[in-house]
């Protein structure tokens, strides 16, 4: 663009300012994600109340009179992602470990990639991997009615979710200033010692972020529990029941919504809770992150 | 004054432990390493769970789905109600989305980035622009779904059109090209940046013709990056763009497209014959994996190139 008739400082300046607005592209987009969740959700609560809404124990939304209560969902999504996250936090810290401190750096040069890989799968491939491989085998192991339950769903999850713990840990990990290693290995610490009392106190808050982060992935995800959990809104009884998370019951059902009607503004307010779910999530993620600052230069 | 107490107590006891070679006699060095090689095998073991998973989900897909996979599949519509033929217009789907998508978020994020890592000093905006950014990267895919619904389809009057869902996938992948094209940035030396100022450039003649050139490579990696990963979501496009049959490949950004995600989901779970079409559902996850991992593969094998020439 032509702008030599502007003295170059204010060209700069309007550069910098231009440049500003852009940056704030995220934010808007943020903000117009929350008007329109709201603006679309909130008719609902003319119908019911918001407790009756969160706490409701029945799903109904297409009998006459309609029930709108979204407990078993929240309950599916929360008992999932705790599942999940029993599997991949271990998992996922235990793989930065080896990552970070006892992988050599061809290993790493490998193992690191395939993490990436993992992340990279699309959600509908481990889907359908957990519906026509995982569920027969669960079903014909374990003896049970079907293998499209909460246990086979908490499984793919996992999966899902341990590359983004796995990578961010590691990060803070390796991060961590190699002074602090070999003070600690000088004073005739062995390896794993270090690793216990040293290496992962000093990262603790990256590897938090690092779960806390997981575990939003999970709650989030949705063609893997639409797939894979089962689909039944009841609170599980077992842990080889089918569930229905938030995720999944939206997917599935808005196709059917009527337009602008009340199963549709549900839908929006179950799209609002897990939303804030994962808002919640982020920010205690971020404030970790900030408040613990980690020694060393680990970027999150 | 207890706890200095107590503590001093406790070091007596230790010290009273250590044997003639200063190891605790409680636990012998043999002993600690026992522990230590245990443990070790086990941090192995969760690297290798990785792996194997990553395999076996590769080999079942590879096992299952390369019998579909042939000329006709790759480059034929479907008929027969789903049953038969091939999958060319969602191969042309998803690609016509993920860079519709690529074309939008693209520029905006390395915009946002260039301005994150040259302009931006750290304070009270900086920081609301993470949180921002960091916020965005975690709603989950679904949400984006909805909230592509209520505005592009609906507000803007986009319709359920290729336009509607690529915006919807645009705001989704916006943070990970940011993210990748900040990481690009900041590994430019701050010398090249000076060396430039110093010869009388602006900043933004310094942005343009030294720092983006360089940091080039890193951000079309990211660029790959985004585009795979839009590619493969189906939540955002469900309600946005993707219908289970188009009669026609896309022509114009308002037609509605078919998606391979979109297809195999539709066949897996709700078509009328779903064992009958297994072997079409296989085939079409295959070509979506080969998809996205190829891509994927691509952009780390021409990272790790970029990073061994910088180093």
């Amino acid at each position: 663009m032509n702008m030599a008739f502007l003295n170059s400082r204010t060209r700069e300046k309007i550069i910098k300012n231009m440049f500003f607005g852009i940056a704030l592209a995220c934010i808007i987009t943020l903000g117009l994600i929350t008007l329109f969740l709201f603006m679309e959700g909130v008719p609902i609560f003319d119908l019911v109340s918001v407790k009756d809404f969160v706490f409701g124990m029945y799903w109904y939304p297409t009998s006459d009179p309609p029930d709108f209560g979204i407990f078993p969902l929240i309950v599916g999504s929360v008992f999932v992602t705790i599942l999940s996250a029993t599997i991949s936090i271990p998992l996922g810290v235990m793989s930065a470990l080896y990552l970070a401190e006892i992988a050599k750096p061809k290993m790493r040069e490998i193992v690191k990639p395939i993490v990436e890989l993992i992340a990279s799968l699309p959600s509908v491939v481990i889907g359908f991997f957990g519906m026509v491989i995982v569920a027969p085998f669960l079903q014909e192991v374990f003896d049970i009615p079907t293998g499209l339950n909460m246990f086979n769903a908490a499984l793919m999850l996992a999966f899902m979710s341990i590359p983004t713990i796995c990578s961010i840990s590691e990060d803070a990990i390796y991060s961590v200033p190699n002074a602090l290693r070999e003070a600690s290995l000088g004073l005739g610490a062995t390896k794993l010692e270090t690793i216990v009392r040293v290496i992962l106190p000093a990262s603790i808050s990256g590897v938090s972020t690092a779960v806390i982060l997981g575990m939003s992935r999970a709650i989030g995800e949705t063609m893997v529990v639409l797939m894979v959990a089962g689909g039944a809104a009841a609170l599980p009884q077992s842990l080889f029941d089918p569930v229905r998370p938030l995720p999944a019951s939206i997917a599935a059902e808005m196709a059917e919504a009527p337009f602008r009607g009340d199963h549709y503004h549900a839908l929006f307010a179950t799209g609002v809770v897990l939303f804030i779910f994962t808002f919640f999530f982020n920010i205690i993620a971020d404030m970790i992150a900030h408040k613990y600052k980690q020694t060393g230069d680990a970027t999150l | 004054m207890l706890n200095l107490q107590t503590e001093s107590i406790s070091l007596k006891q230790q010290n009273g432990q250590f044997g003639k070679n200063g190891a605790p006699q409680g636990t012998p060095k043999s002993r600690r390493r026992l522990y230590q090689s245990i443990v070790f095998n086990f941090l192995r073991a969760a690297a290798l769970i990785n792996g194997a998973a990553l395999a076996i989900i590769l080999w079942f897909m590879l096992a299952r789905g390369w019998r579909a996979i042939n000329w006709e599949f790759l480059t034929t519509a479907p008929y027969d109600s789903m049953t038969k033929g091939g999958i060319l217009p969602c191969i042309v789907g998803t690609l016509c989305l993920g860079i519709g998508a690529m074309i939008v978020a693209f520029p905006i994020g390395v915009a946002s980035a260039i301005y994150l890592n040259e302009y931006a000093r750290p304070g009270k905006v900086l920081r609301v622009i993470r949180l921002g950014i960091n916020n965005l990267a975690g709603v989950p895919s679904v949400v984006f779904g909805l909230f592509g619904l209520a505005f592009f389809v609906i507000y803007l009057e986009m319709g359920v059109s290729l336009l509607a869902g690529a915006l919807t996938l645009a705001a989704m992948s916006l943070p990970v090209i940011i993210g990748a094209s900040e990481e690009a940035l900041k590994s430019v030396p701050d010398t090249y940046r000076e060396a430039s100022l110093g010869l009388g450039a602006t900043k933004w003649q310094t942005i343009y013709r030294v720092v983006l050139p360089a940091a080039l490579p890193g951000i079309l990696t990211g660029g790959i990056l985004g585009l795979s990963r839009a590619a493969g979501e189906l939540a955002p496009v469900m309600f946005t763009a993707a219908v289970f049959f188009a009669p026609h490949l896309p022509s114009s950004p308002f037609s509605e497209v078919m998606t391979l995600p979109y297809h195999i989901y539709v066949l897996a779970t709700a078509g009328t014959e779903i064992e009958a079409t297994r072997p079409l559902q296989y085939g079409s996850a295959l070509v979506l994996i080969a998809l996205v991992l190829g891509m994927n593969l691509a952009a780390i094998i021409y990272r790790a190139r970029l990073r061994n020439r910088l180093s």
